[in-house]
């Protein structure tokens, strides 16, 4: 810290001075990768020690909690000043990224700080998210460890750039110049292909205070930078006010009728007015009139600010659209390629209906291919039906409308994102993209005279979906059929799509496995879909235990009237009823996966129909349906 | 990524374009956000900030002050004046059952008194409200267990903290999606240090209560913490008498809680200067702090901030 001696009247002077000092210095966000053991605590009470951020009072203390402790010179274990670990076990509290602040004269720093072993991958992942150095600490008596490699793919992974490699606890391998010249050429051998600007190697040790802030006498052979001194140089920012401009809309802000501006922060690049803009999604072309905050109009903002543009004609905009410059536009498809770190318990399943945010966007996306899963501790790659907690995969992400994106190399704001369960509303995982898929942006829908307005038309009825849920034995495929019987004597066309018969031809391909199961009901969901477009009323009888699946339906079912019916037995008259003998298997464990008995049914929250299959005979069910769907619905409307 | 390069801004700027993002965000993306008042310094900066993001539209929601009666009279003479001042859509609310109880610093001590004046006060009064976030001023440098405070931070329907349920948070990309009854508690300083909030005061201008600058104030001190006699419903210990000291605060509260330091720093250069000339004036305010501090984790999960 800036120690500059105070006079009470000569503050403002001072403070003159010194908050020059403080706009001059940066910020750096660091990240710091190792476990307790590689002594990264040890690092990281060094550094707020050095930076004086240690109050007195509180040493003395913490000379006290040091006896019987491993102490430097200070007499000092710096681990007891970060680690506050234990208690926080304790009280069961989650411990994933802790930030830490501290300043030198120089700069000013964040240190995320991802302690604890479990779910590692996804707190680095996190941690590094907003760094722009990784700090990978290696205890000299260990070397390059399975956990190095990870630590740095997973700094490859979300794109940092700098890497300083911390060779600690060089007092304990004797200050040997060899030991830190062995790790130092192997690991640069194996950081080759991770695409690192810079990377230095650092002989210390935290403890002792080698090579921290000065040049260690231990070390005469070591020429390199002091960790302190290299953080505080260190060039780390990318220029991003050269990069191609990016302005995400987060709000649209209209105070009155005669003021219509948007608000949002510069991702990249820069603006000046008049300077011609378009609307990445509906090309829309306007100019810059007014660049406005509360400090007073700007002509101009670069890359970080936080600014409301106005334009010179009306457009529609709303939040999520991103505004450019002509020729600098982003990719703006519904298909791309990406590289997942997964974060939740849930495994990833290909083909389940998910949240995608990105930036100010947010559509319903889904993973329809899993290429590959990554090992982070070899970095080998093996083929993969899921994705597991702290897995990390590539995987090719369709969104359900196209949105603007830009690969995470040319941007890391416009070209990250998460994706969010629809309905614990938990982040499930962070995806960087790699490129969007050309063949995606050329892909429209076939658009024919011959719609399903003619065809519904031609029939005289309304083209739909009713889509049955309900345990097995419930009683959802005979109401089904006595519902499809009435309607064709009535000249309505209607067919059923059960889920056995679909089975044995369509989807004989498909097991019972959680992947499978959505897999499944993807399909019946298409194919539903494009009967209904035929102009027919699509009955559609399938366990469905799912409630994502259920709602996936709905979803793929888009604008074609959707009815969700949920036969309502309990399990026990089910069982009882047994028609195919299929519980009886199931409870003698002949059947894996039987919903009820080995897999859940999620009950339906809130189904457009609900029929009581214990209270009720099948044709009470199929009257009542009936009345509530079809009877008054003799025209044709879509 | 909000590292100053060849081109870009400085510090104070990164952090508060970083602030307005945030308050934007929880505009266009919650149905009823509020923002917490406590009159203090954190909470001037956040009007500050909320004014910036907004402007030139008013601040799109209410701002929520949850008042105990005892705070310092100059405290809600500042606080109805910023109000007229910023158009602001002002919310003051006070636990009935606690007035009505008489509850208070001097009978009930300081654990109780904050419990149910405070603690329960804001659960009313979010309650009422039905408020789905709840933009609060809390800084992770704070305390170790703000170390790992979530921006977004998600509350179950009975505005417990699940430490086990909160979400990663990831590059500037905020996962603010809400199940009925849940809400979120927002942090937009989450990433500003103490001396980043007085820089930033005195750098913009922004006006604060002026008990945070050094004055001749009528105090009396109890073990080593003076306690300023703000009106005539203080309590005085036998042979206590009220002297005149010259004093600043750190922090504003119920004035029979606060405790003022000696200081001579009657203006934001001094108050600036000597923070950080003095290592153990800063330790001094810590330790009135402490009551608080201690329980963070406690009221945290209880519902409190």
């Amino acid at each position: 810290m800036a120690s500059v001696p105070m006079t009470a009247s000569s503050a403002e002077t001072a403070l003159e001075l010194w908050l020059a000092e403080q706009t001059d210095k940066s910020l750096l966000r660091f990240l710091t990768c190792g476990s307790v053991d590689d002594g990264k605590s040890t690092l990281i009470g060094r550094l707020l020690y050095d930076s004086q951020l240690i109050l007195d009072d509180q040493l003395a203390s913490l000379r006290k909690e040091s006896r019987n402790r491993t102490t430097g010179d200070e007499g000092i274990d710096f681990s007891l000043l970060v680690d506050g670990l234990t208690a926080e076990r304790e009280q069961g509290i989650t411990i994933d990224v802790a930030y830490r602040f501290f300043s030198t004269d120089k700069r000013k720093f964040i240190v995320a700080d991802t302690p604890g072993h479990e779910q590692y991958t996804r707190n680095m992942a996190t941690g590094a998210s907003n760094a722009d150095l990784g700090i990978v600490l290696i205890d000299a008596r260990k070397g390059v460890l399975t956990q190095t490699r990870r630590h740095s793919f997973i700094l490859s992974l979300i794109g940092v750039k700098h890497v300083v490699l911390a060779v600690n606890k060089i007092d304990l391998v004797g200050h040997d110049a060899d030991v830190f010249n062995a790790i130092e050429a192997e690991y640069r051998e194996f950081a080759r292909e991770l695409g690192f600007e810079t990377l230095v190697a650092i002989p210390l040790s935290a403890l002792k205070g080698d090579n921290i802030l000065t040049p260690s006498p231990q070390t005469p052979w070591y020429n390199g930078p002091q960790l302190v001194p290299y953080l505080e140089s260190i060039e780390v920012a990318t220029d991003r006010v050269e990069q191609p401009f990016r302005f995400p809309v987060q709000w649209v802000n209209r105070p009155n009728l005669d003021f219509r501006g948007f608000s949002g922060t510069l991702a990249s690049g820069e603006v000046k007015v008049g300077d011609d803009i378009l609307v990445a999604a509906s090309r829309k072309p306007a100019k810059i009139s007014r660049i406005v905050t509360m400090d007073g109009d700007q002509q101009h903002a670069i890359a970080g600010e936080a600014v409301t543009l106005v334009l010179d004609r009306e457009v529609d905009i709303s939040r999520g659209d991103v505004l450019v410059h002509p020729g600098q536009t982003p990719d703006y498809s519904n298909q791309f390629q990406a590289r997942m770190v997964w974060m939740s318990d849930e495994q990833a399943i290909p083909g389940r209906s998910y949240l995608l945010k990105l930036g100010a966007q947010q559509v319903p996306a889904s993973i329809t291919a899993l290429k590959f899963r990554t090992n982070v501790n070899t970095l080998e790659q093996s083929a993969a039906t899921t994705l597991e907690l702290n897995e990390v995969g590539t995987v090719t992400i369709a969104t359900d409308k196209p949105i603007a994106f830009d690969s995470y190399g040319d941007n890391p704001l416009t070209g990250s994102f998460i994706l969010i369960d629809r309905i614990s509303n938990a982040t499930l995982g962070a995806g960087v993209i790699e490129y969007g898929l050309q063949r995606a942006k050329n892909l429209s829908y076939q658009s024919f005279d011959v719609n399903r307005r003619v065809r519904a038309e031609m029939k005289g009825q309304t083209p739909q979906i009713v889509w049955f849920t309900g345990l097995s034995g419930s009683g959802k495929s005979t109401v089904a059929n006595l519902i499809e019987k009435r309607l064709t004597s009535e000249g309505r066309h209607a067919y059923i799509l059960d889920g056995d018969n679909v089975r044995h031809g369509l989807n004989k391909d498909l097991g019972f496995t959680d992947e499978a199961r959505v897999e499944n009901i993807r399909r019946v969901a298409e194919v539903a879909r494009l009967m209904a477009d035929a102009g027919l009323i699509v009955i559609v009888s399938f366990i469905s235990p799912f409630r994502n699946e259920r709602r996936l339906a709905r979803e793929v079912a888009g604008d074609v009237k959707f009815t969700e019916v949920f036969v309502n037995t309990p399990l026990e008259v089910c069982e009882a009823r047994d028609p195919k003998g299929l519980y009886a298997k199931a409870r003698r464990g002949e059947i894996n996966n039987f919903t009820g008995i080995s897999s859940p049914y999620e009950t339906p929250e809130k189904p457009d129909i609900v029929l009581h299959g214990a209270l009720q005979d099948p044709v009470q069910m199929a009257d009542d349906l009936y009345a509530r769907v079809f009877e008054w619905d003799t025209g044709y409307s879509i | 990524m909000s590292s100053v390069g060849p081109r870009g801004l400085s510090h104070l700027k990164s952090l508060e374009s970083e602030s307005i993002e945030i308050f934007r965000e929880v505009a266009a993306s919650f149905e009823r956000p509020v923002m917490m008042y406590s009159i203090g310094k954190d909470s001037s900066v956040l009007l500050h900030l909320a004014r910036k993001a907004f402007f030139p539209s008013r601040i799109p929601f209410p701002v929520l002050h949850i008042d105990t009666r005892w705070k310092f009279r100059e405290m809600i003479e500042f606080r109805d004046r910023m109000a007229r001042q910023h158009d602001l859509d002002l919310i003051v609310h006070t636990n009935p059952d606690g007035l009505a109880a008489g509850i208070n610093p001097f009978d009930h001590g300081s654990a109780v008194h904050t419990d149910i004046m405070k603690t329960q006060a804001l659960r009313q009064a979010l309650n009422a409200g039905q408020y789905d976030a709840a933009i609060g001023g809390a800084r992770r440098d704070e305390e170790k267990s703000r170390a790992k405070e979530r921006i977004f931070s998600h509350r179950n329907a009975q505005h417990a903290w699940d430490p086990k349920n909160q979400r990663p948070e990831l590059w500037r990309i905020f996962n603010t999606r809400l199940a009925p009854g849940e809400s979120m508690r927002v942090f937009p300083i989450s990433n500003w240090t103490e001396l980043d909030v007085w820089t930033y005061i005195y750098a913009e201008g922004i006006e604060i209560p002026d008990l945070y600058f050094a004055r001749r104030r009528p105090v009396v001190e109890r073990s080593g913490t003076l306690i300023m006699v703000d009106d005539d419903r203080f309590r005085f210990n036998p042979g206590e008498t009220p002297r005149e000291e010259m004093i600043r605060f750190r922090t504003l509260g119920c004035y029979p809680l606060s405790g003022g330091i000696r200081s001579d720093a009657a203006d934001l250069p001094s108050i600036i200067m000597e923070m950080q000339a003095s290592r153990t004036s800063e330790r001094e305010g810590r330790l009135i702090d402490s009551d608080s501090v201690g329980s963070m984790e406690k009221k945290k999960q209880e519902g409190y901030f």
